[in-house]
């Protein structure tokens, strides 16, 4: 651990002034997610509970973790390999959740079945 | 025989060692296959709590009344559990997670942001915009705090009992809101996703103050940062969906 505190190296680093363009786009992809979230709120309210909501919902989690993990998190500016390398176990844990949720279901029906 | 000092770096020997064929550091590179096993971890609990939820009894006004009531036949309607906002004593459903989700949110853009006057080399920036993301993530951790209090303490009116006794708030073993399941994975999995804010705060604290001292200067690089700012995307996502599944399904 260093224990000099002078910046010796301000001098030598080049800082590049802001591309606004690039910031812009951050902004652009935080409306996105905010937009998207208040439709999440609203719908949550004025539909009733059911598949057509749930299946909502889950679409758009799905769009905002597109854009969190595709543009802040830079996946979608990487190499393919990677992207897949991510992609693909992903797709793996949602067919683990759909499962998850048909079994809870049956498990339900035969609750009521054996009990009533 | 081919010396190690010799590097064969065409395209095609690019998975032969000394390069980097995902075009990205290991450090980078061992963050992304942490976060895809955290997802995973995580994933585990909210099937769990998928499981739980489509296996109990979902409350129908046909069949247990026009009025809801906490019972523990059926899940609760997260929009009348969760109803508190701080300082004000009116039902505001669901808009104390809406202001958390938000902070949380926010704080993600500010890391983008530092990520980005990362890569121009802009200390002054870098640590404007992480120490915007700290204070977010104590905020968010503040919140939570709050929400669960409130969720312990419970309501004014409680819930009956068959037995006359009445229940307030929640613990382990029994709650007024609904089964005992509901508050059990409401604490672990809200508890699992806050111990990872809290430790995303720590880690991004220590960067903050390596970037204080001019270690990413020296380094030549504030891919740190970057990798820093992986870890807190992951920690949003992740309330993201804990948000959607526990608050809005």
């Amino acid at each position: 651990m260093s224990s000099h505190h002078h910046s010796d190296n301000i001098h030598e680093v080049k800082i590049v002034p802001r591309d606004p363009q690039k910031v812009k786009q951050i902004l652009k992809v935080t409306y996105i997610l905010g937009g998207v979230t208040a439709i999440e709120f609203v719908a949550a309210f004025l539909f009733p509970k059911g598949l057509v909501l749930t299946s909502l919902f889950v679409l758009l989690t799905f769009v905002k973790t597109f854009y969190i993990v595709g543009e802040f998190m830079h996946l979608k500016h990487e190499v393919k390999t990677l992207i897949w390398a991510i992609v693909i176990p992903t797709t793996f844990i949602m067919w683990l959740i759909l499962a998850m949720l048909i079994e809870g279901s049956s498990v339900f029906e035969f609750r009521q079945w054996i009990w009533g | 025989m081919a010396h190690s000092a010799s590097i064969d770096n065409n395209s095609e020997n690019i998975w032969n060692g000394n390069a980097e064929p995902l075009k990205a550091s290991w450090g980078k590179l061992m963050m992304w296959f942490f976060l895809l096993s955290d997802a995973i971890s995580f994933s585990g609990l909210l099937v769990a709590y998928g499981f739980s939820r489509f296996s109990h009894l979902a409350y129908n006004p046909a069949v247990h009344g026009m009025i809801f009531k906490f019972s523990d036949t059926y899940w609760p309607i997260p929009e009348k559990v969760f109803t508190h906002i701080p300082f004000a004593h009116i039902n505001a459903p669901l808009v104390f997670v809406g202001i958390m989700t938000f902070i949380l949110i926010l704080s993600s853009v500010t890391m983008v942001l530092a990520v980005e006057a990362g890569h121009r080399m802009d200390r002054e920036e870098v640590k404007k915009w992480m120490l915007w993301t700290i204070l977010g993530g104590f905020a968010f951790l503040g919140c939570q705090a709050w929400e669960w209090s409130i969720f312990i303490q419970g309501s004014e009116e409680g819930r009956m009992l068959l037995d006359g006794t009445k229940v307030y708030g929640a613990n382990l073993h029994i709650n007024e809101y609904g089964p005992q399941l509901f508050a059990d994975l409401f604490f672990f999995i809200t508890g699992f996703h806050g111990t990872h804010v809290l430790s995303g705060v720590v880690i991004n604290i220590i960067v903050f103050y390596n970037v204080c001292l001019g270690t990413y200067d020296k380094v030549g690089n504030y891919e740190m940062v970057e990798k820093v700012g992986l870890y807190w995307h992951f920690v949003d996502l992740v309330w993201v969906f804990v948000f959607t599944f526990f608050y809005l399904v």
